[in-house]
Formats: C-alpha cells, structure tokens, sequence
C-alpha cells in the first residue's frame, strides 16, 4: 500500500515547531527565558492562546471535513453551511439571558452553542434532502439562507442589547482567540477530544459516504447512526470552537482542500493531516494577526476570511461540472 | 431451479407519490444468473435499490438467503450481498485501491486495521477487474469504462454470495462492454456467485443470463429463459417498438435488432 506518511511527518513536526515558536511573537518579541512580567506574558497569555488556536483551528478542518464528506461537497464547511451562525445564536442567546450555569465544567455558553450548531446541521441537511441531492446550488442556497436568518437573529439580540454587551459580541463575532486563557483552553478541550476521537474512529464510513450513501449501504454501513455520529461529532466541534472564539470562517474550507491535496482524500491519512494542517494554519494566522499591525490587533476571523473569500472563489472558477471533492 | 436465495413477494413501493413498483415477486435460487430488463422509467433500478436495502419504505416482503434485512442486521447482510449503481458520473478522489479495499468494510471492525486475507481479497478483485496498472490512479482521472471496473472490484472485494448489478455496461465502449460480461459470466459461473443485473442491451442479457425478468410500468410483464426472451413479438409487446431476430453467426440463440431505429 501507498502510504502518505511523509507529509503526514512534515505536518506533524512543522505543528510541534508552530507551537513552540509561536508564542513568541506578539507585541513585543519575549524569548523563553524571559523573568517577570513579561514570562507572565508568554505563559499565562500567549501559550494558552496559540494552544487555543491551534486546537481551534483542528477542530474547524476536521468538522469541515466530515461536512465535505457527508454533503460530497468541497463547499460544504461549518461557515457556509451556516452551522457557525447557528452556534453563534445559541451562544448569543445564552449570553443575553445572562444565564451562567455549567455541566461537568463545561460552560453553558458552549453547550448552548452546541445546541445551535445542531440545530442549523440538521436544518441544512433536511432542507437539501428535501430537494433531493446535495447539488453545489441547494446546499449553498440552504447554507446561506439559515445564515442570514440565524445572523438577523443575533443581531436582533444585539439590538436589544446595552452598548458594551452589543460591542463584545461585534467583537466576538469577527472571530477571535485574543481572550483565551487556561480557563478557555479547558473549555474547548473535551469538544475536541470526544469530536475527533468519534471521526477517528469513523475514517472508513467518512470514505464511503463520500462516494454515497447508496454505496455505504451496500457495504453494510449502518448509514442513520453513523450519520448521526458524524453530524454530533462536527456540531459540538463547530459549538466548543464558536462559544470559546466566535465563528472564524475558511479554515474547515481551505484546510481540509489542501490536505487532500498532500495526503490524498482515504480518511485515514486525511483526518490526521486536517487537524495538524488546521490547527497550523490558525495558529499562523493569529500569530499574524498580532504582529502585522502591533500594537494592535487584528481579529484572526477577518485574516482567515481574506484568505478564504480569495480561496473559495478560486474552488468556484475550478470546477468540473458539478463540484467534485 | 435451486434453493431460492432472494425471494420477493408482492413488493410495491411509492417514490415521490408515485408507485414506481406494484406488487413485484420473484424467486432467484443461488448461483443463478439474472437479468432485468424492460424500458426506461419502468422500475428496474428501484427493484435492484430495494434488494440492496438502499430503499427501505417498501410493502411486501424480500428475504435474502432466508431471512428479512431486519434479521441480517447491516453488515451481515453485505456480507451476503454487493451492490454496483448506475455508472452516472460519479467520481471520487480515492485512489483504485483506497476504493475497492472500502469494499471490505463489512469484514473490519472499527478497531482492527486490514489483515493478509484482506489485501488478498484486494489484489485479487482488482486484478480479475484488469485493473493493476491504475492501482494506484484516483477514480476521477479514470474513463468512465475504468471506473465502472473499480465499482466491479470493490464489489467482488466484498466476497458476497449475490452480486447486484445496475446497468453495469451502459455508457461503456465495446472493449469495457465486453470485459464487464465475461468478468461477471466468470463470477458466475466459475466462483458460484449469484448475479442479478439490469440490463439495456438485449443480446447482453440473452447471452450471459440463465434466466430474464422483464419488468413494464413497475410489474413483471414476463419472465423466462434467454431462447424465450429472444422474441420479437415478446420483446415488442414490453418496450413498444419493432424487433427483428436473426440467426446469430455463433450462438443457437437468435440476435435481437431493435427494428425502430433501423
């Protein structure tokens, strides 16, 4: 067999380096050996934070992997679907009602992101079975209608929200990761371990449901449950990522794209590629987005988003026929 | 006729509020070879769909080597049975290999990686299917032909005692045409496996088949060997245009010409 452990290792040892570089940059270059305040700095602010990039971006490239796989579409991603939205209003509503429960230290707002982003998967999905098929139109149509709605709904609630509310969730709505810390990174650790441990285990239904489902069931696929295992896993990635920093757009598109270009598209090499690859990319990312215009910052969903927009008209302009994965 | 491994009784099933199939039943004993044939939009796909268990909102009754698909439970029913759609485009960037090892799917658990037996069943379908020198090529920069063949192979990979077949030599070139038949005549015949395919072409059908159903506006217009089949009269009254037979230069049976294009 033809393995792609090569890239597979680059990958591997080019994200072992990104995290270990990446703190430290910022506004200021701090080396490892820093005392004081600024050691401070580079361990209890900026290593939780590209930590928190890092998994963040893992967890948006795989959840737009198994979107990619289930729709049989390269378009299909946690923004475009509007599955990001969707978190973003279970978040937005939680935080509104100034509710502030938790279950088993996971705080409510991720859970009630969660809830959202199940809720749009399962709009989505139904809306485009509806139509019967997962053509580029219907699914991008469905996609962009339930994010339109679910967007005028946050800004409702921003609307009816006080001036310093409304601008946190502006703020947090660009897609950030300035505000992790410790407490953060714990949040979006259990998302990330039961999401990507639930498609490691799903490598070889990923595979068959990307050539259809017809083929997954004659192959002896239990296609209703794993669908469900599938769609469970993405939505509480999309809701762990989006409660913690906001609906950071792109990367389930870019990254899951690229790697299959690197390791080819057996979800074995590629699920393990789209979570070093993501999590390397946004830790890029928002390494650039606190240096390029230091002392300021900007927010890591406006750069994957200039990048991204470039990108997906690019997957537009290149595709035959009908968009293939 | 042997033991009956598919049996259908009174299948009927409605798609989309339109009953595509009414009241279908057939009994297809093991090792036999079975053609479907009839016109366009007559039923053909959805009846092959309902054996695979892609379709599951049907009325009536199909049992597979005896028991219902609820009894087999999913994977030990693709242990049974394998399923080739209809060529329609569809490609994928697995590569030739990644695709027809997804054939051994019901034979893995989730935990374990592939063993020997695997990779032989692999080899093996793969090089029945003449597909060796594209091993390693993605499915989408394969001709159609190609592709077809890694849909054969992942299913024979699947080691399944009933192939299911839908159109598997449509769109195909005569070379691709040719090499599908005797693949599935050979696995038929040589390895016992129990084919059921729909198919357009008559001649193909007469040729490979021990016996043919013909299905008409989701019925069963007519059933019977391929010498009865070869009728024009018959084959005339099903897809509702003009049929010549002439005496074929190599085979006792009679080469059907579909009159109306002539």
């Amino acid at each position: 067999m033809k393995k792609p452990i090569l890239p597979l290792l680059i990958l591997f040892l080019l994200a072992g380096v990104a995290l270990f570089v990446s703190p430290l940059f910022g506004m200021k270059f701090i080396p490892y050996n820093a005392a004081g305040q600024e050691r401070d700095i580079l361990l209890n602010i900026r290593v939780p934070r590209v930590l928190c990039a890092f998994m963040a971006g893992a967890m948006l490239s795989l959840s737009g992997m198994s979107f990619q796989a289930l729709f049989r579409n390269p378009l299909a991603t946690p923004f475009t679907l509007g599955v990001s939205s969707g978190a973003a209003l279970g978040a937005s509503i939680f935080i509104r009602l100034g509710l502030t429960f938790s279950f088993l230290g996971i705080s409510g707002t991720s859970l009630a992101a969660f809830g959202g982003a199940l809720l749009s998967v399962w709009l989505v999905y139904g809306l485009t079975k509806l139509k019967g098929g997962f053509s580029t139109p219907t699914l991008l149509l469905a996609g962009i209608a339930i994010s339109f709605f679910f967007s005028s709904l946050i800004l409702f609630i921003q609307y009816v929200s006080g001036l310093t509310h409304s601008f946190r969730i502006v703020h947090w709505m660009m897609g950030t990761v300035a505000t992790a810390d410790f407490g953060k990174l714990l949040n979006l650790l259990p998302f990330f371990g039961i999401g990507s441990l639930l498609l490691a285990f799903l490598h070889r239904e990923m595979n068959l449901f990307m050539v259809g489902e017809d083929i997954a069931v004659s192959r002896g696929v239990n296609v209703g449950l794993v669908k469900k295992l599938i769609f469970l896993a993405s939505s509480l990635m999309v809701g762990g990522v989006v409660a913690v920093c906001g609906p950071i757009g792109f990367v389930g598109m870019m990254s899951p794209h690229i790697c299959r270009m690197l390791v080819g598209a057996d979800h074995r090499y590629l699920m393990p590629a789209s979570l070093l690859f993501g999590g390397l990319f946004l830790a890029f990312c928002d390494t650039l987005s606190r240096t390029l215009i230091a002392p300021a910052e900007i927010p890591v969903g406006v750069l994957t988003a200039l990048l991204g927009g470039p990108f997906f008209i690019w997957l537009l302009l290149n595709r035959k026929g009908d968009l293939e994965l | 006729m042997p033991d009956a491994i598919i049996q259908i009784k009174d299948l009927s099933i409605d798609l989309s509020g339109n009953e595509i199939l009414k009241g279908v039943s057939m009994n297809i004993g093991a090792g036999e070879y079975i053609s479907i044939i009839g016109p366009n939009g007559a039923g053909k796909t959805t009846l092959v769909k309902c054996i695979a268990g892609i379709y599951t909102d049907w009325r009536g009754a199909i049992t597979i080597d005896g028991k219902s698909f609820a009894d087999h439970g999913s994977k030990t029913l693709a242990k049974l049975q394998s399923y080739v759609p209809q060529a329609e485009g569809r490609s994928t960037p697995l590569t030739v290999e990644e695709f027809v090892t997804m054939g051994r799917y019901p034979h893995l658990s989730a935990f374990t990686s592939l063993k020997s037996e695997d990779y032989d069943a692999v080899g093996k379908a793969i090089e029945s299917a003449g597909l060796t020198e594209f091993r390693h090529r993605k499915l989408n920069t394969l001709s159609g032909g190609e592709r077809q063949m890694a849909f054969i192979a992942a299913a024979l990979a699947q080691e399944t005692k009933i192939l299911l077949l839908d159109e598997p030599s449509t769109f195909l070139d005569y070379r691709h045409q040719a090499n599908v038949a005797a693949l599935l005549k050979k696995s038929c015949r040589e390895n016992g496996i129990t084919v059921v395919a729909v198919h357009h072409d008559i001649n193909t059908a007469t040729s490979s088949s021990d016996r043919l159903y013909a299905i008409k506006d989701g019925a069963i217009a007519f059933s019977g060997t391929p010498a009865e089949t070869a009728d024009s009269a018959l084959l005339g009254s099903i897809y509702g245009t003009e049929f010549r037979c002439t005496p074929s230069p190599d085979r006792p049976l009679p080469y059907v010409i579909s009159g109306g294009a002539l």
